[in-house]
């Protein structure tokens, strides 16, 4: 080739010559462009891995355009055809060397950042794949969770729950060993209490004050421990070699009342039990923190779970408790309702066994003394009298006192004669009073009604007890009772604060007030009057003061009766003034049957039926002559007949009642009843016939009354039996009238 | 004094015996209730009556008893009298005889209605006697001025 100051030898060639001298030397700048450019963009992007291919690339290009500029220099004649063979190649070669030099200005960033993109999202998608991963731990951990307490939960019995917690825990956590450790009694020591795969843990026992189950029990997580510590030296020795990792968790023990929800579980509680976990030896599990915090959470729940276990045992023990105490009860009540049982009959039995031989002593002392008696045989008669009477009235007293203590006394509601009950206390006390040479009066208030209707033996009782009193502690003078209708304003005393007697109408409030002239009561003594069995302290009474008994008596009744009692003194030396109120009804009406029940000492003559016009029927003179005297004694005016023809013939509408003995030979009372009846055909006209028989045959009772016989009384009469007949059947015609 | 209460005693002692030996019941004490002022003497009537009735009585059955053929009937419906009578005064004993002498009526057991009539008399005599000596104390102690103790 020559150079190129010579002109080249044909035309043709030259130019042949002259398009390969370019093309040369675009292929050239085209092959030192390129790696300028890689070079350049490379450098300017962070991301292009292969920079060693780079180096050879750029080596082997820088290479290639070294050669075609060398070629430039070397120029050999060539045949023509070959020569434009050559120069058309050559000028392809520069053209698309030069297209491509060109482009890749414009490829390689945007290859580049291609790359940076798929990088970026490279790192995205692993990112999102952690996450997810953790995601679904997550959800595992709480379905487990969820699961064991569903299991914990879902019995109340502490065994069960402990059980079920260490099993589930093992399944969930695939765990080699777990186990509970519950403090002892003393509080000084771990028990070993459970175990997942020991069925029956002996005994071990572990210290509690040691660092590392003081470290677990200082924080609520769970703790990873060294699987040497002793409440982890749990597994069989068997040469393993590595051991699983454990972890502790503290499990608060929980009481009833512990329940403060601001400080649970930090303060409330200061037992907790152990529970340790072991993974698996000689594998590569490490305890993850989601499995931690699972145990955690277990951890909580069992407390809880324990705590409601707890409380159910407790509420149940308290339950069998009471029901054991409401059967010790029950029996108990049962006895004692045997035993006040008892006791009232026994006191029924004695009140009469004691009683009787009580009065026979009184009454045999009594004749004893009536009669002729040494002086000192007088004076022991008439001690063994006072002694048998004071025991008598004690007796009596005791049982009654008894009787009222349990309230199971009642009072008796009878009309009677309220003068009268007076009056007989006066009798009564009269004698000692004149051997005392006391003055006793009475005076009752002209609007005190004469009949009144309550327990007139009781009322005699109090009345008697504080008049005897009243005699009993005065020796001189004078003893005034007094009894009135208490005016509404005068029934609030002032010194009796306490009591608010509410009049009604159809009662009253009857006040009695007993005045002595006697030896009076200090008042100190005052309070303890109606007390049982207490004594007068006073050195001043010489006196035995009776039994104790009686005041405290008649205060029961006093206030049986709705009323109040009490006793007044200006001193010792000054007397003393008893006053009462008690409660009486007004009589409701005064019915002639309802008037009182006599007494065989006074005879008051009561008559029940004033001029009753009375027939009486019968054949027998003495039996005759005594119904007639009962009759009469009830106030009748009685006509005696002998027999059923006669009674026929004096028989008037006069009379009210025919009174027949049914011992009239034969059918004689039957025919003469039915004659009776014959006779007076007006209801109003017709009198009453009463049958006396000694027959209690029923049938025979039923013949008589259809024949017409309006009542039948069997015999041997009382004067009782007759004045009830009498009055049933006067009131039933008044009524049917 | 003395002797009115001797007396006294007497009677009570007297009439507490015939009650317990069963000669009088309480048919009895039902008549001395209806003993009062306007009728004092009620008692004593009714007893005197009871002893002319029953003397009658028990002649009657005698004579009854001896007859050759006996009626039972009257028999039985004397005793039925005296029964009564009996039963009103309270006389006790009498009574009973009385309910065993109808039985032996209903049967006509001859043989043991006499053996009846004689237990009959001899409780009525003794009733009279127990009871006239009654009296008798009361109309004594009344004469002393004392007062007839009266039945509790």
């Amino acid at each position: 080739m020559d150079c190129i100051c010579f002109e080249p030898q044909w035309p043709a060639d030259e130019l042949l010559m002259k398009y390969q001298y370019i093309s040369d030397f675009f292929i050239a700048l085209a092959y030192f462009s390129i790696p300028l450019e890689l070079i350049y963009f490379v450098k300017k992007s962070a991301v292009f891995p292969y920079r060693w291919v780079l180096v050879q690339f750029g080596a082997f290009i820088v290479l290639c355009g070294a050669t075609h500029l060398i070629n430039l220099w070397t120029f050999d004649v060539y045949t023509p055809t070959v020569a434009i063979v050559m120069t058309t190649a050559k000028v392809l070669t520069a053209a698309v060397s030069c297209a491509t030099a060109l482009m890749l200005v414009h490829i390689i960033p945007d290859l580049l950042s291609v790359k940076t993109r798929e990088l970026f999202l490279k790192n995205k998608a692993a990112e999102l794949d952690r996450e997810m991963g953790i995601i679904r731990t997550q959800e595992e951990t709480g379905r487990h969770v969820r699961m064991l307490t569903h299991e914990i939960r879902s019995t109340l019995n502490r065994h069960t729950i402990l059980k079920t917690t260490l099993v589930e825990l093992g399944r969930t956590l695939g765990l080699e060993e777990c186990a509970l450790w519950m403090p002892t009694r003393s509080g000084l020591e771990l028990q070993l209490s459970y175990t997942l795969h020991q069925q029956n843990p002996v005994g071990f026992t572990v210290p509690i004050q040691s660092p590392v189950i003081n470290q677990v029990f200082s924080t609520d997580r769970a703790v990873k421990i060294s699987p040497n510590s002793p409440v982890a030296r749990l597994r069989p020795a068997s040469g393993k070699f590595i051991l699983g990792e454990v972890v502790a968790v503290r499990v608060p023990l929980l009481h009833l009342n512990n329940f403060q929800i601001y400080d649970w579980p930090e303060l409330s509680t200061k037992r907790y039990a152990l529970m340790v976990l072991m993974l698996p030896s000689d594998s590569a599990r490490q305890w993850h923190v989601h499995e931690l915090e699972l145990v955690e959470v277990v951890a909580d729940q069992v407390a809880v779970a324990l705590s409601h276990a707890a409380i159910l045992e407790e509420s149940m023990r308290a339950r069998d408790l009471l029901m054991e105490q409401n059967v010790a009860l029950d029996h108990a009540r049962r006895e004692a309702e045997t035993a006040v049982r008892a006791r009232n009959s026994f006191l029924a039995v004695m009140n009469h066994e004691m009683r009787t031989p009580m009065h026979s002593i009184i009454a045999l002392s009594s004749l004893l003394q009536e009669t002729d008696l040494t002086p000192e045989q007088r004076l022991m008669v008439e001690t063994i009298l006072k002694s048998s009477n004071l025991l008598a009235t004690l007796i009596n007293g005791v049982l009654d006192l008894s009787r009222l203590e349990d309230g199971s006394l009642e009072l008796d509601s009878a009309t009677f004669n309220l003068h009268f009950l007076f009056k007989e206390v006066l009798n009564l006390i009269k004698p000692v009073a004149s051997v005392k040479r006391l003055y006793v009066t009475s005076s009752l208030s002209s609007d005190l009604p004469e009949y009144a209707v309550g327990d007139e033996k009781r009322l005699m009782q109090i009345i008697l007890n504080i008049v005897g009193n009243a005699v009993k502690f005065t020796n001189e003078g004078s003893i005034s009772i007094s009894a009135i209708i208490a005016k509404p304003d005068s029934l609030r005393d002032p010194r009796a604060p306490d009591f608010f007697p509410l009049p009604g109408d159809n009662n009253f409030y009857m006040r009695v007030q007993v005045k002595d002239t006697g030896i009076g009561i200090s008042q100190q003594d005052t309070p303890k009057l109606f007390t049982k069995f207490a004594e007068s302290q006073s050195t001043a009474s010489r006196n035995p003061s009776g039994s104790g008994l009686g005041l405290a008596i008649c205060k029961r009744f006093v206030n049986l009766m709705e009323g109040n009692i009490w006793i007044e003194s200006e001193g010792v030396g000054k007397g003393s003034t008893a006053i009462f109120y008690v409660k009486l009804e007004y009589p409701a009406r005064l019915n002639e049957s309802r008037l009182p029940h006599m007494r065989l000492q006074p005879k008051l003559g009561q008559t029940s039926f004033p001029g009753v016009k009375v027939l009486v029927v019968d054949d027998n003179g003495v039996s005759r002559t005594a119904t007639r005297g009962l009759l009469v004694h009830l106030g009748c005016d009685v006509t005696v007949v002998s027999s059923g023809e006669e009674c026929l013939q004096v028989i008037t509408k006069d009379h009210k009642v025919v009174i027949m003995d049914v011992s009239l030979p034969g059918t004689e009372s039957y025919n003469a009843a039915r004659l009776v009846h014959d006779r007076f055909p007006k209801r109003h006209e017709k009198p009453l016939i009463i049958t006396l028989t000694s027959n209690t045959d029923r049938s025979a009772k039923e013949n008589l009354l259809r024949v017409g016989v309006d009542a039948v009384v069997v015999k041997p009469v009382s004067v009782e039996k007759m004045r009830t007949a009498l009055s049933e059947l006067l009131e039933h015609k008044k009524d049917v009238q | 004094m003395d002797a009115v209460s001797q007396l006294q005693r007497q009677f009570v002692e007297h009439a507490t015996s015939l009650y317990r030996e069963g000669y009088l019941d309480d048919q009895f004490t039902q008549l001395l209730k209806l003993q009062d002022e306007s009728n004092p003497d009620f008692v004593v009537e009714v007893v005197s009556l009871f002893f002319e009735d029953s003397e009658k009585l028990l002649n009657n059955l005698a004579t009854a008893l001896q007859q050759e053929s006996i009626d039972y009937k009257q028999v039985d419906a004397h005793v039925h009298q005296f029964k009564g009578s009996s039963s009103s005064i309270g006389a006790q004993r009498v009574k009973n005889v009385c309910v065993v002498f109808r039985n032996y009526c209903d049967e006509k057991n001859l043989d043991g209605c006499l053996v009846c009539l004689e237990q009959a008399k001899n409780e009525y005599l003794l009733v009279r006697n127990k009871l006239e000596a009654l009296f008798n104390l009361e109309q004594q102690i009344l004469q002393a001025g004392g007062s007839v103790p009266m039945m509790a």
